[in-house]
């Protein structure tokens, strides 16, 4: 079980406030998401549910029992850091062991439940090394393995890749969907990163400034932002905004498009300009049009497009993919 | 950017370092000397060639049990040290890891009590060991010496503590160790060679300390210190079996200071640079 329940919870270092008053409601099993830009309060926010941080106001419930007073180790959470945190001084088998030693099991039953995560991590190799003779990746692979033996009611992962190079983040990011999918048990991921939050989230929840902007699949947040943050936070590259005349002809004061609903041509269009910098990858191609009359519009095409820097051209967004927005930046429905 | 030394700057500060550490040791070296020489050889003038006897080491040894000295002096030295850090690891460990806003101050304060002449306090301190009947007792200078050196001995430690990664103790937090478990297991190892080289500077701290550990002792608790004091009698000062008191009692010190001179200074610039 890993239902996890805040209501009001606040959380104010003498005058500054983090976060001001927050609800959420986490699902056994669920794979959520907490994203947004430094500084949001997301990473607090995991503290508070850890217990590594009181809450100064609210409640914090686990399987409805509020855990809000308890200690982190009474709280039956496990938790992965950015640093991974592996204890220096023992071999990667005694780091696993860790938690299980703590909670005064057998030497047998240890020994079984660490060569059990050693093998699902292939670390089994690994075993009678330090964390210094690790691996990033395999550093992160024991703070798994040191979350996962102790059974926990949800794991938390506070920014875990954000340490990795870009081709390993892509490795670790799939194993820990797998991992997931294999244990169905509830996960809090912390990331800044919206392709880790949009791949691997169930639900993700968009932070801003302590505040919750909006909770939804990613799907959802990506089809049905509730307000220009979350518009141009979820989705890569970010959705265009373009405001003016073009935006009044719509009834709002922002419209939005993401560059993959905006179609390009050599002859026709709604908005003409020149291409700046064209990112040829392959399979996409992203360009960058200084538009006359709306600054720089991102286009994404698909596939490989003939078309290069100073070349012009016409854009037209996909009418049914506009997003409209009020003057208060809230999505026009 | 590198600066390439050339060879001879290289040499004159290797004959500059050698001559700065020749004068720091000299006292030393002479109180070596002297302690080989005879009484009259001793008071005759400055004399680097001793007569090599070693009659003063034998009227000492015959006039003082010099392993009852030594004895009070482990004890004492080693106990307020234990002692101290068992007290300074948790306090440390508060104000590397918990601070509050009155952390600093608190340092800072424990930090000017030693800068404070500990002659202004002799009296108090005198009569309140009277009282509780601690005057010459081993017991009575180990607390006094564990008092004396706390500070040093936790402003060392908390700089220590201070590299130390605080997300590792949060991780042992969430794995179930109590407050205790997380010093006991995972700080403590961690920061071994910080709390090794606090001990042995603390040891020699409380071995060299010399005005309290005279005063406030007279037969039964007397270390080393007290020893070489006690050949400064009224009877007239004899140099040479002074010396090799003197001699005797730093040499445990300077014994020990030599095999963990390696330890000492990593211990002391440890995270001077990253």
């Amino acid at each position: 079980m890993g239902k996890i329940n805040l209501r009001g919870v606040n959380k104010s270092f003498g005058t500054t406030t983090i976060i001001p008053n927050i609800d959420l409601d986490i699902e056994d099993g669920e794979f959520v998401v907490f994203v947004g830009p430094s500084g949001c309060g997301k990473s607090t926010l995991l503290r508070l549910i850890a217990g590594l941080e009181d809450v100064t106001a609210g409640k914090i419930a686990i399987d409805g029992r509020d855990v809000t007073q308890e200690a982190p180790a009474k709280r039956k959470l496990a938790m992965v850091f950015q640093s991974y945190a592996l204890y220096p001084h023992m071999t990667v088998a005694k780091n696993i062991a860790f938690p299980l030693k703590m909670a005064g099991e057998t030497p047998d039953a240890i020994d079984k439940k660490v060569k059990d995560a050693a093998r699902v991590l292939n670390l089994t190799n690994y075993l009678e090394r330090r964390p210094g003779q690790l691996s990033g990746g395999q550093r992160q692979r024991v703070a798994i393995g040191r979350a996962i033996v102790r059974q926990p009611s949800a794991f938390l992962f506070d920014e875990p890749l954000s340490n990795l190079d870009a081709a390993l983040r892509g490795t670790m990011r799939l194993e820990i969907s797998e991992l997931h999918h294999q244990l169905k048990t509830t996960m809090i991921y912390v990331t800044h990163d919206q392709v880790e939050a949009m791949t691997m989230a169930d639900k993700i929840v968009v932070l801003n400034a302590g505040n919750i902007e909006q909770v939804g699949s990613p799907m959802d947040l990506y089809r049905n932002p509730r307000n220009l943050f979350v518009a141009g936070f979820i989705g890569s590259p970010k959705m265009n905004f373009v405001e003016g005349d073009a935006a009044a002809a719509h009834g709002a004061k922002t419209i939005g498009i993401r560059p993959e609903h905006v179609k390009i041509s050599a002859k026709e269009g709604d908005w003409s300009g020149t291409v700046g910098v064209a990112e040829h990858l392959g399979s996409d191609t992203f360009l960058h049009v200084h538009t006359d009359k709306y600054g720089t519009i991102n286009v994404r095409a698909d596939g490989e497009v003939d078309v290069h820097h100073g070349d012009k051209v016409f854009l037209t967004p996909t009418p049914s993919k506009l997003h409209k927005f009020d003057a208060n930046g809230l999505a026009i429905k | 950017m590198a600066r390439a030394v050339s060879t001879r700057t290289k040499a004159i500060w290797t004959v500059a370092a050698w001559i700065v550490a020749l004068i720091i040791f000299f006292p030393i070296l002479y109180t070596i000397i002297t302690s080989l020489k005879s009484e009259q050889e001793a008071i005759a003038g400055f004399n680097l060639i001793p007569s090599f006897t070693l009659e003063s080491y034998g009227e000492v040894q015959s006039q003082q049990n010099y392993f009852k000295f030594f004895m009070n002096s482990v004890i004492i030295a080693v106990g307020s040290t234990a002692i101290g850090v068992l007290i300074a690891v948790p306090a440390a460990w508060s104000m590397a890891f918990a601070p509050t806003k009155k952390t600093k101050d608190i340092l800072m304060w424990m930090l000017s009590t030693k800068m404070m002449p500990a002659a202004a306090v002799l009296v108090p301190f005198y009569l309140l060991f009277r009282d509780f009947g601690l005057l010459d007792s081993r017991a009575g200078l180990t607390i006094m010496l564990m008092m004396i050196n706390l500070p040093i001995v936790v402003w060392m430690l908390y700089t220590y503590f201070r590299e130390i990664p605080g997300e590792i103790l949060e991780a042992a937090r969430m794995d179930g160790a109590s407050l205790w478990g997380e010093i006991w297991h995972v700080l403590m190892p961690m920061a071994v060679p910080g709390i090794a080289s606090t001990m042995l500077l603390n040891i020699i701290l409380a071995w060299n300390e010399a005005f309290w550990t005279i005063r406030l002792t007279t037969t039964e608790a007397a270390p080393l210190t007290a020893f070489i004091a006690s050949f400064s009698s009224p009877q007239g000062l004899f140099w040479a079996k002074l010396s090799a008191a003197s001699t005797l009692a730093i040499a445990p010190i300077l014994i020990m200071g030599w095999f963990s001179q390696k330890q000492l200074v990593r211990g002391l610039t440890f995270g001077a640079v990253k």
